[in-house]
């Protein structure tokens, strides 16, 4: 099928044309439509899952075609290991938030046609190897995320916009910056992210340092690493669910994304050098995060926090840069993290919605009141705290024995997060699912069929990743072997 | 046979598959499932003992697991040799036993089948953790044991003593996780591999030595002092008896508690290249053992004195395989699996039976009761170490390998005398004299039968289990466990003897204490009265971590959150009200300055406008002056 990478992209972005033409007030119309714009892209994932030759670090499903050729402004798609999974990832949590966005009552038409938006935009990242269409999608997707947290947010949803919105366009104007410098490095003048990568033998050591330095700002602002986090917990606690969703499961991403797509192979001499710093920017996250988690009352924030946690994660295995396993980890962390955090605000979300009250303190004994939800809850909660056999532990182990050997002492100090995390984590399942019933959890209804299954598609991966990860790393392993390869070859 | 034995805990796990998704609405199924399942197990880890006794090979089937280069490969498999037969047969054994008298004690639970499920994940995790044949396998198990443990802990999590101590545990032993996990990475950096075979070699063709070898076997046991309670995390185990007591007896006795003992003897080639890791190991465990029988002196509560004992009884095993001695740790931990297990649900029997755990509200129960009488004190005996009982044989072994170090001779002799006085204490105050609380006493009765035959079956195996030690047999009990270096302390009927003496020296002090009354405790409590509070207290320990950890640790979080909400966010907030302030300055320069500018530009044009405009009179005659004006002054100028 040619053009795969252009339908997956842009039939949400239909979806959401067609969506603007449907009367307002068919609110089930509208999410029909919302539906199949999300599940076509999700069956167009199969499809390039299905012909992704896993045996090659070439970019597949290659698109290129003259843009704006006075500039050298091409459009240009292709999907490697590092982007397959991330472009399924989205499509499958696009998929799952629409249907947890059913509930959405207000504005209905304008919601799901920024919420197809979004998903366009977010594909459209994983999948660019131009510059200038990277850059496009990145701030296309800013656009329905200010909306969608601005009108269907919570109490505090116009503070929280703006600076999620304010927060990640000063970042970007740092990657403007630092892609006007490549463009105007190369001759003949180029954008393309390829031919870049190419070059990266001849770039200088100071060039290196700057574009590398310049690019981190915009990804660890997105990732985000300390001390760039705290629009993360206005952000995610203020949007509304399915919204925090994607937050957490995709946008994330992007930040870990760009530094494995676009800094570390382009700038490996930087790389090299910047590694230590980013192990150490890791531990702090995975430390400080799980230390500021355990003095939440919130739950939707503290889900907020240990996602700053979690994150620190993936920057502790990338920093691992010789390591096939620290990086392989750090891919595994993305995809698990957004697995399990997905599924966390979903759960979230669930006694939000009865309860209308996400306070620690305002529940107890749910697991006597609602036990199918509480199964299901404690489920993803091991799945986060790293218990094995789930994903998250497949990920906090190969980063960790990717990353030891490079950075002990501070892999050590980065392993005591495994117990910080147990520790906040069973805090809030103490006060909110044992103990006797108390407070709103009298209030609360099971877990309905819908939300079951919004969330069952994301166990069940968090267990298959868990038992057998070989399903991901063998889609990954070579084109991180080439990653490692091309960081090591600017020496 | 063997090359099927990966089965063995996959018959659990389907149990608990089945019992979670299908049938836990039906009680007696999911009991059958379960049951049945670790029955298949139990006879499957019999004929696979004799098979490996038999023919002294060890056994290994491995699969790759993840392969990503030499930076991460990891194959994991099973291996099987006389430890893992003998330590499947232990775990097999008392997970049927304490699965079949819950029948009797869990009767009427509304959560049975879930009780259950959790049972079946335990005994999963647990045989899967003896069977693996590499680090990693086994980490996994470990923590799904630990998993296993924080449920059953908190079955009845309505209870909040009970929901704390599960979270207890669980944080506790995973504190020592980190240690596993560390040394875990140090031994793959080291030498590339975390198969038991692989690490081993390399231990022993000096790959892995010195001091990194040192501090990765110290970071090693860290896991194996949270799991197997020693000093300083020992404190999560007497709080697990919040959970049912049948479960505790799986967990506590056989099982999950000597996971960490299982570790140290697995992984012993490692301790032995490194001295200084051994005589660690060597010191926590004798230290272990004296606080914690130190404290099962004074304690009135019927399960925590047997939690201390259990404490005090994996010390034995840890410090003697500390000191080289394999065959001495892994025979006594099957020994005190069986009568630890029998005391364990002994003691479930009699709480069953007067709904009290404080021993000073029982006495003369044994007219009550007689079953649970007789094998709680088969149990006592064993572990008081009485010829010919099981635990005399075992902790002979336990002192003979301390023979070369006269400090710990006198320790472990200590122990044990401690031991014995505090197990008869306990049988003399709950089974015998008169009843302290008429009432209870009255509605006293022996257990019914479900429950009282698994007891039998285990007073049984605490009198016969130790005959494998037996001198006449060639090499004993290493002959089970250790085929490839005989390693086997010779009998000592010397140290038998001082042994068996200063067991019954115990016995006899607790029955003239207790049972004579010819010395009254209470005045000794009262004459050392500080030395009492502090063994009452359990030494402050968990007073200690509350002040010193707990507290500390949450103000600091909270100071943490302040510092991201203040200070980090507030330079956020800063720089963002900064923009605003700049924009509104802006403003007004704008409106100010530029905006003056322009506007005092037209003011003045339009001024001078206003101005000039009184020349345009339309007036000759003004005309005319103007001119006449400007002639006169060009003519002056001139």
């Amino acid at each position: 099928m040619s053009g795969l990478l252009s339908w997956m992209i842009f039939l949400p972005l239909i979806g959401a044309i067609v969506a603007l033409f449907m009367p307002k007030d068919n609110h089930r119309l509208i999410r029909g439509v919302a539906f199949v714009a999300t599940l076509l892209p999700l069956i167009l994932t199969v499809v390039l899952l299905a012909q992704y030759d896993p045996s090659t670090a070439e970019f597949q499903f290659v698109e290129k075609a003259a843009w704006i050729p006075g500039l050298n402004v091409n459009y240009h798609l292709g999907a490697d290991g590092i982007a397959v999974p991330m472009l399924a990832l989205t499509t499958l949590l696009s998929f799952l938030a629409a249907l947890v966005s059913f509930n959405i009552t207000k504005r209905v038409k304008e919601y799901f046609a920024f919420f197809l938006l979004l998903e366009t935009g977010m594909l459209g990242v994983f999948a660019s190897l131009d510059f200038f269409l990277f850059y496009v999608f990145w701030e296309v997707m800013l656009v329905p995320m200010y909306f969608l947290i601005g009108i269907w947010g919570g109490p505090r949803k116009e503070y929280a916009a703006i600076k999620f919105f304010l927060y990640t366009l000063f970042g970007s104007i740092f990657m403007l910056v630092a892609v006007l410098a490549l463009y105007f490095t190369s001759t003949p003048h180029s954008l393309s992210i390829i031919e870049h990568i190419q070059r990266a033998p001849q770039m200088t050591r100071g060039f290196q340092l700057f574009a590398f330095v310049f690019f981190f700002i915009a990804f660890a602002i997105k990732i985000p690493t300390l001390p760039f986090h705290t629009w993360l917990p206005d952000a995610h606690v203020e949007a509304p669910t399915a919204v925090s969703v994607l937050l957490a499961g995709v946008l994330l991403k992007m930040g870990t994304y760009g530094l494995l797509r676009i800094s570390f192979p382009m700038f490996p001499e930087a790389t090299r050098f910047f590694a230590w710093p980013m192990a150490i920017l890791g531990v702090a996250g995975i430390i400080y995060g799980a230390m500021v988690c355990m003095a939440q009352t919130d739950l939707k924030k503290l889900v907020a926090y240990s996602s700053v946690s979690h994150m620190g994660y993936c920057l502790v295995g990338m920093a691992a840069v010789g390591s096939v396993a620290g990086i392989s980890g750090c891919m595994f962390q993305m995809v698990s993290h957004g697995l399990i955090t997905g599924a966390l605000f979903t759960l979230v979300g669930v006694i939000y919605d009865r309860a209308h009250t996400r306070e620690i303190n305002a529940f107890g004994g749910m697991w006597i009141k609602v036990p199918v939800y509480s199964g299901i809850m404690i489920l993803f909660v091991l799945g986060s705290l790293g218990l094995p056999g789930l994903s998250g532990f497949v990920s906090e182990f190969m980063v960790f024995l990717g990353a030891f050997p490079y950075f002990k002492i501070t892999v050590a100090i980065g392993v005591v997060g495994v117990l910080l995390t147990a520790a906040y984590f069973l805090r809030m399942i103490q006060k909110m699912f044992l103990g006797p019933v108390a407070g709103h959890t009298a209030e609360l209804t099971e877990i309905n069929f819908r939300e079951i299954v919004a969330v069952t598609p994301l166990a069940i991966l968090m267990i298959a990743l868990g038992i057998y990860p070989a399903l991901l790393s063998n889609l990954i392993q070579p084109t991180i072997e080439n990653l490692v390869r091309l960081i090591g070859a600017g020496a | 046979m063997l090359s099927y034995a990966w089965l063995i805990p996959v018959f659990p796990l389907c149990a608990m598959a089945v019992i979670m998704l299908l049938t836990h609405r039906n009680r007696v199924v999911s009991a059958a499932l379960s049951i049945t399942a670790v029955s298949i197990a139990f006879l499957y880890a019999w004929a696979i003992a004799f098979t490996v006794w038999g023919n002294p090979e060890v056994q290994r089937f491995s699969f790759d697991w993840l392969n990503l280069g030499p930076s991460m490969h990891i194959p994991i498999g099973i291996q099987i040799d006389g430890l893992t037969a003998m330590m499947l047969i232990v775990v097999t054994t008392v997970a049927l036993m304490v699965q079949i008298y819950s029948l009797g004690y869990m009767h009427g639970d509304p959560r049975f089948s879930r009780y259950y499920a959790f049972l079946s994940l335990f005994t999963m995790a647990m045989l899967t953790l003896v069977l693996a044949d590499n680090f990693f396998l086994m980490f996994v198990a470990w923590e799904l044991v630990g998993l296993a443990s924080y449920l059953l802990i908190g079955f009845w999590f309505e209870k909040q003593s009970a929901s704390d101590a599960g979270k207890k545990a669980f944080i506790t032993t995973r504190l020592g996780d980190l240690g596993f996990i560390i040394g875990l990475l140090m031994i793959y950096t080291g030498c590339g591999t975390l198969t038991f075979g692989g690490v081993f070699d390399a231990v022993k063709t000096g790959v892995l030595g010195g001091a990194f070898l040192t501090t990765a076997a110290i970071f090693l046991f860290g896991g194996a002092i949270g799991k197997s309670a020693q000093v300083p995390l020992h404190v999560w185990l007497p709080d697990a008896m919040e959970g049912p007591t049948p479960v505790w007896a799986v967990i506590h006795a056989a099982t999950m508690v000597v996971a960490g003992v299982y570790l140290v003897a697995r992984s012993l080639t490692i301790f032995m290249g490194a001295e200084t890791a051994a005589m660690t190991v060597a010191w926590i465990g004798i230290i272990t053992s004296l606080m914690a029988a130190s404290i099962g002196l004074v304690q009135n509560d019927i399960k925590r004195v047997l939690a201390f004992s259990t404490v005090s009884q994996l010390g034995y095993m840890i410090m003697a395989l500390g000191l080289g001695g394999f065959t001495a740790g892994t025979f006594h931990l099957m020994t005190h699996a069986f009568f630890k297990s029998l005391l364990f649900l002994g003691a479930g029997s009699v709480i069953h039976a007067v709904h009290t755990n404080d021993i000073r509200e029982m006495g003369g129960l044994h007219a009550k009761m007689k079953t649970t009488s007789i094998t709680f004190l088969i149990a006592a005996f064993a572990i008081a170490g009485i010829f010919p009982l099981s635990g005399f044989w075992s902790k002979d072994e336990i002192v003979a390998s301390t023979l070369g170090h006269p400090v710990f001779t006198v320790l472990t002799l200590l122990v044990a005398f401690m031991t014995a006085f505090y197990m008869f204490r306990l049988y003399f105050l709950t089974f015998t004299g008169t009843p302290r609380d008429k009432h209870k006493f009255e509605h006293a009765h022996e257990s019914p039968k479900v429950m009282t035959y698994p007891l039998i079956f285990l007073a049984v195996l605490s009198v016969v289990s130790g005959w494998i030690g037996l001198p006449w047999l060639h090499h004993g009990f290493s002959s089970v466990v250790y085929h490839h270096e005989p390693h086997h302390a010779e009998f000592h009927y010397g140290l038998a003897a001082i042994s068996l003496l200063v067991g019954l020296s115990g016995i006899g002090l607790a029955y003239l204490m207790y049972y004579k009354r010819r010395i009254d405790p209470d005045r000794i409590a009262t004459s050392m009265s500080g030395l009492y509070n502090t063994l009452l207290n359990k030494y402050y320990f968990d007073e200690a971590y509350e002040v010193l950890v707990i507290k500390p640790y949450y103000v600091m979080c909270q100071g943490w959150f302040w510092f991201d909400q203040h200070i980090i966010d507030g330079l956020v907030n800063g720089a963002g009200a900064f923009g605003v302030l700049w924009g509104r300055f802006q403003r007004w320069a704008d409106e100010t300055f530029v905006d003056g500018a322009v506007n005092g530009i037209g003011w003045l044009t339009r001024g001078f406008g206003a101005t000039i405009r009184y020349l345009q009179t339309g007036s000759l005659q003004n005309y005319a002056f103007i001119v006449f004006a400007a002639l006169v002054i060009l003519w002056i100028l001139r």
